[in-house]
């Protein structure tokens, strides 16, 4: 009934508060800082977290440092795309465009690699497979992260940013070897 | 001359103007859930892969077509009529400037018009967040700018009436706590349409050719401070809407003003930074700028909600307990009126937007969770709990309250409208359950094909992936007969409805018509005054009033709990990256 009144008290804001919403209140809040402290805290001890390096580029300034290192490094081709084999250490580059994911890349297991993303295009969305991934992958944008993959096999990169008619087609490989 | 007629059953009072854009802005609202349901039959018998029913194009169609009159159209549209009850209903006062009201109505319905036109002349499948580069045509964001411009020039009436109301004197002390809630949105709604008209004025002018670029980052920061808080009017319209059915239905009184009120500013405060959550795993954006703002600022926005969850059924459990209801901890909710679709539906939603909506919303909008997360179907499983079973069940329980209140009808199928709540709120839970299953395995959203059918390379997903998005599928079903059933009755009831007095006609009720003459006979509304103290005997000494609130509330904080350290275990199972 008052929810839609005014308030029974004129200064309001002056009524106790029962015992029972400063008991729950508080519990809350300590679960938000806990919360909260998390993300600072998986910083310092846990082993993903997103890179904050990234540089403006062009779709132009991209694909030809992708194409440097697609020409020293391929070692095959899947489906009319080039496989590349960078080495360890080394500066990888992925690029995603309508629609393809493009070179396919052969890792190591347990290496550290700097994967460098962007589009050459439109917004697409890199969905490492089975892992489960996922980075939004802007044009304009050279994106780097540090990977490591600790897992051998055989990965699947899927599109899962809307790009159009054909982004169900848009599919690429990282393969990582012992 | 008098404009104000007083509804008999439930003691409101309707402002002739008031009530009229009341009418047309909730129907047109609903006209728009109409849409979107027809539409997610195609979304939903397409995802379900084993029946892939739609082709690509059109299933991107539909898709950008679904979620913008369902997520804008029918939200917004019916906001403003709850603006508008919050406001000249609740405070008794005439509505300022009609004939703005009107103009901004109007332009929200071009505006709609609009850009529906462009989604299905199929030149514009450019989903609800139309990311740049990706491009639609000029009348898509023309449209949405219309409906913003629009939407605030209603939202000022509302302010208008708040100061029409202090200065006549319309009523005691301070403002409700619903109408309370209704500022609160109102103030989001502001921030949230000048993000917009930011954001989409400059990309109107790049797709008519006046501006040659628009950076796609920038587009997506600032596209979400207008994307995701306007889903925050909803939740602070939907928690108001909490209140005041509590109010109507339970006599309940708000369990302390200050608390409500309290967490109600910590929405005005903090909500708006959810945009950035929808950037964690974009390039180049500091972590620190992510803790704080995906947290809104130390999650003191969650904090507000966790508020909300405890002292809605709070002080119900408090009012039915004062009606005898006393016997264990739950008494009072197993003796609550099931059978009314009010109470039903608002339960459902304030137990589903809690319990999935919430804890999902802050375990994706974790800054390094959301890696496994983003863009997965997990994303709209999220939303459907928050926006569907959340603001949608909500609106729909205040439309049964509306039914024969504002349009004067007595309601058609009453046992329809009875199980209604149940088929909606339960199908929509499978379907939401399901898609977060199927989006922790990786199942993309805004995805024509889980076969990848064409693709040069081959993947599939596991079979369970399968599996999970068929079930979530039948729920999607059921949600649409929920849907149907929903229509049914109020569409029915304001055609077919017996009419109440002081009576309504069909034109009345649909048009937007004000009832006859003779129906207004009240030139000024008795002063609403403050609620009535509380007897000395009614308090409660302090100690646990509503313990069986208490048990749900720590129910969901350890739900919350696991499942949120259940995602950092997952997470520390993949790929290291730094």
């Amino acid at each position: 009934m008052t929810s839609f009144m005014p308030p029974a008290d004129r200064i309001w804001w002056k009524v106790p508060v029962g015992k029972q919403e400063l008991v729950w209140i508080a519990i809350a809040l300590v679960w938000c800082i806990i919360m909260f402290l998390m993300m600072p805290l998986w910083h310092v001890y846990g082993k993903q977290n997103l890179s904050t390096e990234a540089y403006q580029t062009t779709p132009a300034k991209f694909g030809a440092k992708v194409e440097e290192m697609v020409s020293k490094y391929t070692v095959g081709k899947e489906a009319g795309i080039p496989i590349v084999a960078p080495p360890v250490g080394s500066d990888i580059y992925m690029l995603g465009r309508l629609w393809q994911w493009y070179p396919v890349l052969k890792l190591k297991k347990n290496q550290e690699y700097r994967l460098h993303l962007s589009s050459m295009d439109w917004q697409h969305g890199f969905s490492l497979q089975p892992d489960n991934i996922n980075l939004q992958i802007v044009p304009g944008y050279d994106m780097v992260l540090k990977i490591t993959p600790d897992k051998s096999g055989e990965y699947s990169v899927i599109c899962n940013e809307y790009c159009g008619i054909g982004h169900h087609t848009m599919v690429g490989k990282i393969y990582v070897e012992d | 001359m008098a404009e104000f007629r007083v509804c008999p059953d439930s003691g409101f009072y309707f402002h002739k103007s008031a009530e009229s854009l009341m009418k047309v802005n909730a129907v047109v609202g609903v006209v728009a859930l109409l849409i979107a349901g027809l539409l997610a039959i195609g979304v939903v018998l397409t995802r379900w892969q084993e029946v892939h029913w739609l082709p690509a194009d059109t299933f991107y169609m539909v898709l950008t077509a679904h979620g913008i009159n369902a997520l804008l159209f029918w939200c917004i549209f019916f906001e403003m009529a709850i603006l508008h009850f919050a406001s000249s209903t609740l405070l008794r006062c005439r509505l300022a400037t009609p004939r703005w009201g009107w103009a901004g109505f109007f332009l929200m319905l071009i505006g709609a018009v609009m850009n529906n036109v462009a989604v299905f002349s199929g030149k514009s499948s450019v989903m609800m967040t139309s990311y740049v580069p990706m491009q639609a045509e000029p009348h898509f964001y023309l449209g949405l700018i219309l409906f913003a411009v629009g939407a605030l020039i209603q939202v000022f009436v509302f302010f208008g009436t708040l100061v029409i109301a202090q200065q006549e004197k319309t009523y005691e002390g301070s403002v409700p706590l619903v109408t309370f809630g209704a500022i609160t949105a109102a103030i989001i709604a502001v921030f949230t349409i000048a993000s917009g008209a930011i954001i989409l004025i400059p990309t109107y002018l790049w797709a008519v050719g006046y501006v040659s670029h628009i950076d796609a980052e920038m587009y997506r920061v600032i596209w979400w401070a207008m994307g995701h808080s306007s889903q925050q009017i909803n939740v602070a319209a939907h928690v108001a809407v909490w209140y005041l059915i509590a109010g109507v239905l339970f006599g309940a009184r708000p369990m302390s003003e200050k608390v409500s009120r309290f967490a109600f500013l910590l929405y005005i405060f903090f909500l708006q930074l959810a945009s950035a959550h929808h950037i964690l795993v974009d390039p180049g954006i500091s972590a620190e700028w992510k803790i704080f703002n995906t947290s809104y600022a130390m999650y003191l926005a969650v904090l507000a909600s966790m508020i909300h969850g405890l002292t809605v059924p709070g002080s119900i459990e408090v009012a039915q307990r004062g009606k005898g209801f006393t016997k264990g901890l739950f008494e009072w909710l197993r003796k609550a009126p099931w059978g009314n679709p009010v109470f039903s539906a608002m339960f459902i939603s304030l137990v589903t937007f809690g319990f999935i909506g919430g804890i999902t919303g802050v375990v994706m909008g974790t800054e390094q969770i959301n890696l496994i997360i983003h863009n997965t179907i997990y994303v709209p499983a999220h939303f459907h709990a928050t926006v569907v079973t959340g603001t949608t069940l909500t609106f729909m329980a205040l439309t049964y309250l509306l039914i024969p209140v504002l349009f004067r009808k007595k309601m058609i199928f009453p046992w329809m409208a009875k199980l209604q709540p149940y088929v909606f709120g339960g199908g929509m839970t499978i379907l939401i359950l399901f898609m977060l299953g199927a989006g922790t395995l990786g199942v993309a959203r805004r995805h024509w094909d889980m076969d990848f059918a064409g693709a040069a390379m081959a993947f599939e997903y596991p079979a369970i992936a399968y599996t999970l998005m068929a079930v979530g599928a039948i729920g999607g079903l059921l949600a649409i007969v929920g849907g149907i059933m929903y229509l049914t009755v109020t569409v029915g009831s304001l055609l077919f409805g017996k009419p109440l007095e002081p009576s309504a006609g069909i034109l009345e009720s649909f048009a937007g018509k004000p009832l006859q003459a003779s129906a207004y006979d009240i030139e000024k509304p008795e002063k609403l005054m403050m609620a009535p103290k509380l007897e000395e005997s009614e308090h409660s000494g302090g100690g646990f009033e509503a313990p069986g609130t208490f048990a749900l509330a720590m129910l969901l904080l350890v739900t919350f709990v696991v499942y949120y350290f259940i995602n950092w275990k997952y997470l520390a199972s993949v790929w290291p990256l730094g």
